[in-house]
């Protein structure tokens, strides 16, 4: 239980889009279609789960004061890798995603979980540390992806789903969408938070 | 002697003295002086444009008392200021606008803009305007071009504006006296048509104690000047398109402009200054909506700049210290 934990804290309760706010900026820029968003979230879990490993494996090695820099190297060496693979695979979304991906080195997510786990937890609970917090990007960057393909341009994974007299309100799949899906997303998501943490609070009562 | 009921004296707390105006006393004169435009739009228009500007201001005053009730506020439709909003709104529309986009744009006006900040008194842009954009992004083709342009003519094709932008037939470019009183083939949004019915509106608001003369005169005369300075004719710049509408009426919102008489003088300019850039230079053939969002944005920041020293409060610190060294050298 308590190491599934560490898998689960980055879905839902950790979620880093929406609970910590972490790695706006790929969050904001490629969520034009739910096919990006699930490209970029993958791309980052790979990263993730690889810099988390390395990075806790190496952790008694790395000296503290030179950890940045290492982390720096560690991370970017993962992310050549999925640029590398990305291009040759899959090259209509490597040329979709762009700089976005090897700007996937600076992201906060990765950084922020090296610095605050994989530094100073074993390897394996780092792993599931990486995999939870990355699939909890993917599934943020998907859900995204989709309201604002769906609204934006009436399809979802570039499939029509609405019907032919819909006219696609473009503004989702510009700038402006994403700040508005994103906020509203997590305007409502604190919203549901808040009242099952009531309904949890009353139950507690009257066990008590 | 006075009746023992009566009590002596009354203690209550401060304010003591109140001012007549109300919130809804001044929207229900904000919506009359709307009126003229409204009948010059109907004249002008027809039926269509009076359906559009009642589509909007029943959608934004359901969605207010909707919004109010779900997030379990005071509902305050009775203030009339969901009504002026939907006014508003329904006189930036083309008059070929749909119907669901009425709606959307209102529900947007409503629900995002004004109550996501926290209802009247805290939307940090004008409402009605920022709906307007939302929909020119969201559905260029319903809010430009020929949708300003009813059916039954098929002479024009384009708004003057658009006409000085995109060129084309020079030969339909009205008259200035057509343009001032907004008839014979004048077109653009349902509210913005004609200049006599809106500055009436903007007179009446003025006399009336409701908006200061500051706004609307800074505004028309930063762009007068700049038309000169431009080559264009300054009466065709201020007549065309809604910068009319929106000196008197979208600028002078009191939320969203700066509340300093200095402030709304900067306001202003920057307002004529942001309109006749995006008129001349920019991509678009109208910037009034633009350039007044923008200064929106930019009001509490002058505001800052401008604040007046209250009466009795110290001296600025480098003035106190001038006086200081001054009388210093003195001994």
């Amino acid at each position: 239980m308590g190491k599934f934990k560490n898998f689960t804290n980055g879905l839902v309760k950790e979620n880093p889009t929406f609970r910590l706010l972490l790695g706006m900026c790929p969050t904001l820029a490629v969520t034009t279609a739910a096919l990006n968003g699930l490209g970029m979230g993958l791309a980052t879990t790979v990263v993730l789960i690889g810099s988390n490993v390395v990075i806790s494996a190496l952790r008694k090695v790395i000296p503290d004061e030179i950890r940045i820099p290492a982390f720096v190297v560690i991370i970017a060496s993962f992310v050549t890798i999925v640029g590398m693979v990305l291009q040759a695979y899959v090259p209509s979304l490597y040329s979709t995603l762009g700089i976005y991906i090897p700007l996937i080195v600076v992201n906060c997510i990765i950084m922020g979980r090296a610095e605050a786990f994989a530094f100073s937890h074993p390897v394996f609970d780092s792993l599931l540390d990486g995999a939870g917090m990355g699939l909890g990007f993917t599934m943020s960057l998907t859900v995204l992806g989709s309201i604002r393909e769906i609204i934006g341009a009436g399809t979802i994974f570039g499939v029509q789903i609405m019907s032919s007299g819909y006219e696609p309100a473009l503004i989702f799949i510009m700038a402006p969408g994403a700040f508005l899906t994103l906020g509203l997303s997590i305007g409502l998501i604190n919203k549901i938070t808040e009242i099952i943490e009531r309904k949890k609070a009353v139950k507690e009562d009257e066990l008590a | 002697m006075t009746n023992s009921n009566e009590p002596m004296l009354t203690v209550s707390s401060s304010p003591h003295i109140r001012c007549k105006q109300t919130t809804s006393s001044i929207m229900q004169n904000v919506v009359i002086a709307l009126l003229p435009a409204l009948f010059v739009a109907g004249y002008v228009f027809g039926i269509k444009a009076l359906l559009i500007v009642a589509i909007c201001v029943a959608s934004c005053v359901l969605s207010e008392a909707l919004i109010e009730k779900l997030m379990k506020k005071p509902i305050t439709i009775s203030d009339w200021s969901a009504v002026v909003t939907g006014v508003l709104l329904g006189f930036n529309m083309p008059v070929n606008a749909p119907w669901w986009m009425c709606i959307v744009g209102s529900v947007f006006a409503i629900g995002i803009v004004k109550q996501c900040f926290g209802g009247l008194g805290h939307n940090f842009i004008n409402p009605a305007l920022a709906a307007r954009a939302f929909l020119l992004a969201s559905w260029p083709t319903h809010m430009t071009g020929t949708a300003f342009i009813p059916t039954a003519d098929t002479y024009t094709t384009a708004t003057p504006l658009g006409l000085l932008k995109e060129g084309g037939n020079l030969s339909a470019m009205p008259s200035n006296m057509d343009l001032f009183l907004g008839l014979n083939g004048v077109y653009g949004s349902i509210g913005e048509i004609s200049a006599l019915a809106l500055i009436i509106g903007g007179v009446y608001l003025i006399v009336r104690g409701v908006i200061s003369w500051r706004i609307p005169t800074v505004y028309l005369a930063t762009v007068a000047v700049l038309s000169v300075c431009f080559g264009k004719d300054p009466i065709f710049m201020l007549c065309s398109g809604g910068l009319m509408l929106g000196a008197f009426f979208m600028a002078t919102d009191y939320v969203s402009s700066p509340s300093t008489p200095k402030g709304q003088i900067i306001y202003a300019f920057g307002c004529g200054l942001m309109t006749m850039i995006i008129r001349m230079v920019g991509g678009y053939p109208e910037g009034v909506s633009y350039s007044i969002l923008l200064m929106n944005v930019a009001a509490p920041l002058i505001e800052r700049f401008t604040k007046p020293r209250i009466y009795g409060a110290p001296i600025k610190e480098k003035k106190a210290k001038k006086i200081q060294e001054g009388g210093a050298s003195n001994d």
